[in-house]
């Protein structure tokens, strides 16, 4: 599994994707792969009360990639491209903080698809953790 | 057409026996019997709700109202905007009225909501997030909490300040009869209250709430001669932010406050100073700060200043949450707007009882998800 983030041909890059570019409404037509990339905390929390089938407690960060480089090989046109692509994700550690570098890590089950109130058909489950470098 | 409010309601708010039908119609008899208006009368019914289907299983919920009250032929419609269902119901029922298809309009608001598990009442509320997000567990409370760090982080704001927003809208709910909690706090107790999502504790959320609240909404002309006290909605709008919320640029700017706080002001003619007093979405103490600064009655980093200052205390410059909030009165979903209409109505038409204050234009901010959906509505008095 990748763990992409959506590109248009304006170099504008959202993860997760969407139908249409937020930005300028063209089609997201390219993907980074952010698997292999070190991203850095921009905040965290330890969520205690967590919904059934969660880890308790659960560590949740939100992430920056710098993703400069690659967008300007996959849409060098584009006139003002993002440079960075911001992701949310569970952390392997409760030991973590704002600035930590962090590498994702793949897991095959996030939380119990069969406890929540979600069909569990209805979305993929497995997904990549951020893991302080 | 002016759209004018002419009646409130508000149910008691709290751990309640009664069921979402139960609520609702409690609700909505109490509305109609404060404008003193006939069911006969009412030509729309709104009815704001969040998930009666997935706390109790109970769909179409507007009929059963429609029908409990004897409203029937009246148009009814279930208004869903998660968080923001009952200001939703208020742009709703102002629609209904200034666009001339109602002259007489009842917003009935409610969730039963407390018997279900903190886990999965958290669950269901969980349910608004993108698949991304809910693969990882994330809740709203941990929104609140990431969010909090990158605020308190960057502003330099001292985590107390977070705790006075609480303790300031318990000490205002202590005059709320129908808040779920009427009891003061002090800093102590909300800074060593168990933590929920670092750095955020217990007292820096909102409870689980059963509850309901209406309003009846009428033309001016009609309400003039009708009451000598009404308000007026002068100012109102509805606007969106991105459903991921990592996406935003600024972790720390709503879009959605921001854009229907721009509007409301504009439509009215007014400006944040004009405002005596204002009900803010205090689900958590966070939001309180975010929607001050999106509404322009702070300087982007610097609410937690005038919090610290009293500014926004009863006897304050600008008295915000004299209702006592989400924070002690509780936050049943669909209620909540509708509740945070009642309490401007009742400021503006002087009926405030001990939570008064002068007041003659007064602003409600409703916040839907994270900041995914966002109503602000101003009343001024007539």
């Amino acid at each position: 599994m990748s763990f992409d983030a959506y590109v248009c041909p304006n170099g504008h890059v959202t993860y997760p994707g969407h139908t249409l570019c937020p930005e300028c409404h063209e089609e997201q037509t390219e993907t980074v792969d952010l698997s292999d990339r070190t991203g850095e905390v921009v905040t965290w929390t330890h969520s205690t009360k967590t919904p059934p089938g969660v880890r308790a407690p659960n560590t949740l960060a939100i992430v920056e990639f710098d993703i400069a480089e690659a967008i300007t090989d996959i849409a060098p046109d584009a006139e003002e491209p993002d440079t960075f692509v911001r992701a949310i994700g569970q952390v392997t550690t409760d030991d973590v903080e704002t600035g930590d570098a962090v590498e994702p890590v793949y897991v095959e089950e996030l939380r119990d698809p069969d406890v929540g109130i979600k069909e569990p058909a209805s979305q993929e489950w497995d997904g990549y953790r951020f893991d302080p470098v | 057409m002016g759209v004018a409010v002419i009646g409130a309601s508000m149910t008691q708010f709290g751990d309640r026996d009664a069921w979402i039908r139960e609520l609702i119609a409690e609700a909505g008899q109490a509305a109609l019997s404060d404008a003193g208006v006939d069911p006969d009368e009412i030509e729309h019914l709104y009815v704001s709700n969040m998930s009666s289907g997935e706390f109790e299983g109970q769909g179409g919920i507007m009929n059963a109202l429609a029908h409990d009250l004897g409203l029937m032929p009246a148009y009814s419609e279930r208004v869903d905007q998660t968080s923001s269902s009952g200001g939703a119901g208020i742009f709703e029922a102002w629609q209904s009225v200034a666009s001339g298809a109602s002259e007489m309009t009842l917003l009935v608001g409610g969730e039963k909501m407390t018997h279900k598990t903190t886990a999965e009442a958290t669950d269901i509320i969980a349910s608004i997030t993108h698949p991304a997000e809910y693969k990882h567990g994330i809740t709203l409370p941990s929104f609140a909490g990431l969010t909090a760090r990158h605020y308190l982080e960057r502003f330099d704001a001292p985590r107390e300040s977070l705790a006075k927003v609480a303790v300031k809208n318990h000490e205002n709910g202590v005059d709320n009869p129908h808040a779920q909690f009427r009891k003061e706090i002090d800093v102590q107790t909300a800074m060593e209250s168990p933590m929920v999502a670092d750095p955020l504790r217990l007292y820096d959320f909102c409870p689980i709430t059963d509850g309901s609240a209406g309003l009846v909404f009428t033309t001016e002309e009609r309400a003039a001669e009708i009451t000598d006290d009404y308000a007026v909605i002068s100012g109102i709008a509805g606007a969106t932010d991105t459903h991921v919320v990592h996406e935003r640029d600024d972790p720390t700017v709503m879009g959605g406050v921001v854009e229907s706080g721009q509007q409301a002001y504009e439509m009215a003619g007014i400006g944040p100073d004009d405002i005596d007093v204002a009900e803010l979405h205090d689900m958590f103490t966070i939001l309180e700060f975010l929607q001050m600064e999106g509404l322009d009655f702070a300087e982007q980093g610097e609410a937690w200043e005038l919090v610290e200052e009293g500014h926004t205390e009863r006897d304050g410059e600008l008295p915000i949450n004299t209702s006592g909030g989400l924070k002690s009165k509780g936050h049943p979903l669909g209620a909540s707007g509708v509740a945070q209409g009642y309490e401007i109505y009742k400021q503006l038409v002087g009926e405030a009882g001990p939570r008064q204050v002068e007041a003659d234009t007064a602003l409600a901010c409703n916040v839907g998800g994270f900041g995914n959906c966002v109503i602000t509505t101003i009343m001024e008095a007539r």
